[in-house]
């Protein structure tokens, strides 16, 4: 079952109530009666809609965060941000497509976008690897921020990858140090940056432009340790259980923040970013302003031991002593 | 970022890495050299430090094993041994996560993955750490994470060079989901805020060394050092293979691999490790 397939199946309903509307309508031929008739239809198709978006199974969301539709980083520069400033290249290697970064104006306010990029064709897709990027994709990510930072330019990381590309190249380039270098600076970088998950987060490959002083996702993305297929493959050892494993890794924008790893979650419109790009940029626009209303305001040396501690807080685990330790096993 | 690997699937949950009982061959006494396939000696083995006599193969060793190795005898002190990892997802694939931690932990005797401390290397006061490949594919969890952390703070604070010895085929470990990548972030900013208390950080990489933990402390280190023919890599062999549909070069993904490509600064012999460690903070003067 391809996932278009898959991505249908939940969808049916919608689509088929869609079908009806559009039926009477064209039959409608302006009698009052048929007129009620389509807008009793379009109230029942909303509620629809809005129930199967608030109950979507983990397996669902990754399907929306995949849906070919979603806008991606090149939608949200041209509908969040003004006089985008596109600046290519690595110094070094190459200009990696499946990551896109230049300078914007977010209302007046002058930022850097840095942005996985998916495409939104075939031949898009096919140049900017279906935005799993290379080594020098990350460099490249990562000499923007540098030069932003030197000019006190905010950050704007927009996450949306299936994760880093796997390839022989990639291994022979650095892969590895390149996410562990940009996750290092990253943390020291001197200038407010703010990461938004806006489709797939998908692991090292998110986390390499993933530290910030706020972490956000949208309401249909999902953020995790590995894609549901790979972790079916290695402990299910068979891909076809993506669906549990979807289930529990717990990554979707109903956990998250529960875990103490994303602070904000953006609302989708209804139905999914997908069905109205407009609305979703418009959210997107808001929660930025927002959010740097309060960052550009910290004192940096604030903003960077606030954010060294978001990060240092991260995990659970249990801290026992010694002595309670001696007392249990004592007491029993 | 899990992976999964060849090297990695030896030393699973479900194999007992040291002591692999082959048909015909008594256990305990006797090994099969994964290098050259031949049965060595065991004793003969342990005092080339797990190196097989006849290859030169770097065989796995524990992370207490690795401490006598590394460290002047009874100079180790561990720290942070009051972290226990829990099951913060409620994590179950074919077996619960947290009744796989408990085999994990009567099998290896270990409480997680990683043993960190302070200790004495020819004399030199050092914070140290290890990863033991052995619990589930030496992955990085939370309390992996959290006890490095606290390793490189306290080497912050007091100023000592920081010494972590990796051994992980499974990267970040899935069973603890977001959790596990975080730690990724937490431990590299940890490392960061060290570098700029100029403190000297030496990473060692073994047998595996792969994704998250490849893709996190394990490549920061001011010098990296690696075992001989120590698989290292981002993403596992198997996923590359499936990814491009062609068969991956002879020796890709290596120590030796690493070491051309210009990632690692040295290639170093399990004997010479602690002289050349030794050797390498007295250049750097900490
Ligand atoms: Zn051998």
């Amino acid at each position: 079952m391809s996932i278009a397939d898959s991505r249908l199946q939940f969808e049916r309903p919608i689509a088929d109530f869609d079908e009806r509307i559009a039926r009477l309508e064209a039959g409608a031929e302006g009698s009052p009666e048929a007129r009620e008739q389509v807008r009793a239809l379009r109230r029942q198709r909303n509620e629809l809609v809005r129930q199967v978006y608030e109950n979507l199974e983990p397996w669902e969301t990754v399907q929306v965060a995949r849906h070919p539709e979603r806008p991606k980083t090149s939608d949200y520069i041209d509908l969040v941000f003004d006089d985008f400033v596109e600046l290519h290249g690595d110094r070094f290697f190459g200009d990696d497509r499946a990551i896109r970064t230049g300078f914007a104006k977010l209302d007046e306010q002058r930022v850097m976008v840095v942005g996985h990029e998916k495409g939104n064709d075939y031949k898009q897709r096919i140049a900017c690897n279906y935005g799993s990027a290379h080594p020098e994709g990350y460099r490249k990510a990562m000499a923007k921020m540098r030069l932003a930072a030197k000019y006190g330019v905010p950050i704007i990381c927009l996450i949306d990858t299936p994760g880093a590309f796997p390839g022989i190249g990639a291994e022979e380039r650095g892969q590895a140090t390149v996410i562990a270098e940009n996750m290092f600076e990253m943390s020291r970088l001197a200038t407010p940056i703010v990461c938004i998950v806006i489709g797939e987060g998908g692991s090292g490959g998110a986390l390499g432009i993933g530290v910030g002083d706020r972490v956000a996702m949208l309401e249909h993305s999902y953020y995790s340790v590995i894609s549901p297929e790979g972790c079916a493959g290695i402990l299910w050892k068979s891909g076809a259980y993506a669906e549990q494993a979807a289930k529990a890794l717990r990554f979707t924008s109903k956990d998250l923040p529960d875990f103490g790893v994303v602070d904000d979650v953006i609302a989708e419109p209804l139905g999914g970013a997908h069905r109205d790009h407009h609305q979703m940029a418009a959210s997107m626009h808001q929660y930025l302003v927002r959010a740097f209303r309060t960052l550009l305001r910290q004192p940096i040396d604030e903003l960077l031991e606030a954010r060294y501690e978001k990060f240092r807080q991260m995990g659970k685990y249990l801290e026992r002593l010694e002595e309670e330790e001696t007392a249990t096993t004592a007491g029993q | 970022m899990e992976t999964t690997n060849e090297s990695a699937s030896a030393t699973s949950s479900e194999t007992t890495p040291k002591f692999r009982p082959k048909r015909g061959v008594p256990e305990g006494l006797w090994r099969r050299c994964p290098g050259c396939r031949q049965t060595i000696f065991r004793k003969e083995a342990e005092r080339q430090l797990g190196v097989c006599p006849e290859c030169d193969y770097h065989w796995y060793v524990s992370a207490r094993d690795r401490i006598s190795q590394l460290l002047d005898e009874g100079t180790f002190e561990e720290r942070f041994t009051e972290l226990r990892p829990i099951d913060p997802l409620g994590f179950a694939d074919r077996k619960a996560y947290a009744e796989r931690l408990k085999e994990e932990q009567a099998r290896t005797g270990l409480i997680d993955a990683a043993i960190t401390g302070t200790g004495m290397i020819r004399a030199r006061r050092v914070a140290f750490g290890v990863t033991d490949s052995a619990f589930i594919m030496g992955s990085m969890g939370s309390v992996v994470g959290e006890k490095l952390a606290r390793l490189i703070e306290l080497a912050t604070e007091q100023q000592l060079p920081l010494i972590i010895v990796s051994g992980s085929g499974g990267g970040a470990r899935m069973h603890e989901g977001i959790l596990s990548l975080m730690q990724m972030a937490k431990v590299s900013a940890a490392l960061a805020r060290y570098h700029e208390a100029k403190g000297l950080f030496i990473s060692v990489l073994t047998n595996p060394t792969m994704g998250g933990v490849a893709a996190s402390f394990a490549s920061l280190g001011d010098i990296i050092l690696a075992e001989p023919k120590a698989l290292i890599g981002f993403a596992g062999p198997r996923v590359i293979k499936a990814a491009m549909r062609i068969e991956l070069p002879k020796g890709f993904q290596t120590s030796e691999f690493l070491l051309e490509h210009g990632f690692i600064d040295r290639v170093v012999r399990r004997r010479d490790l602690k002289s050349e460690i030794a050797r390498l903070i007295d250049y750097c003067g900490m």
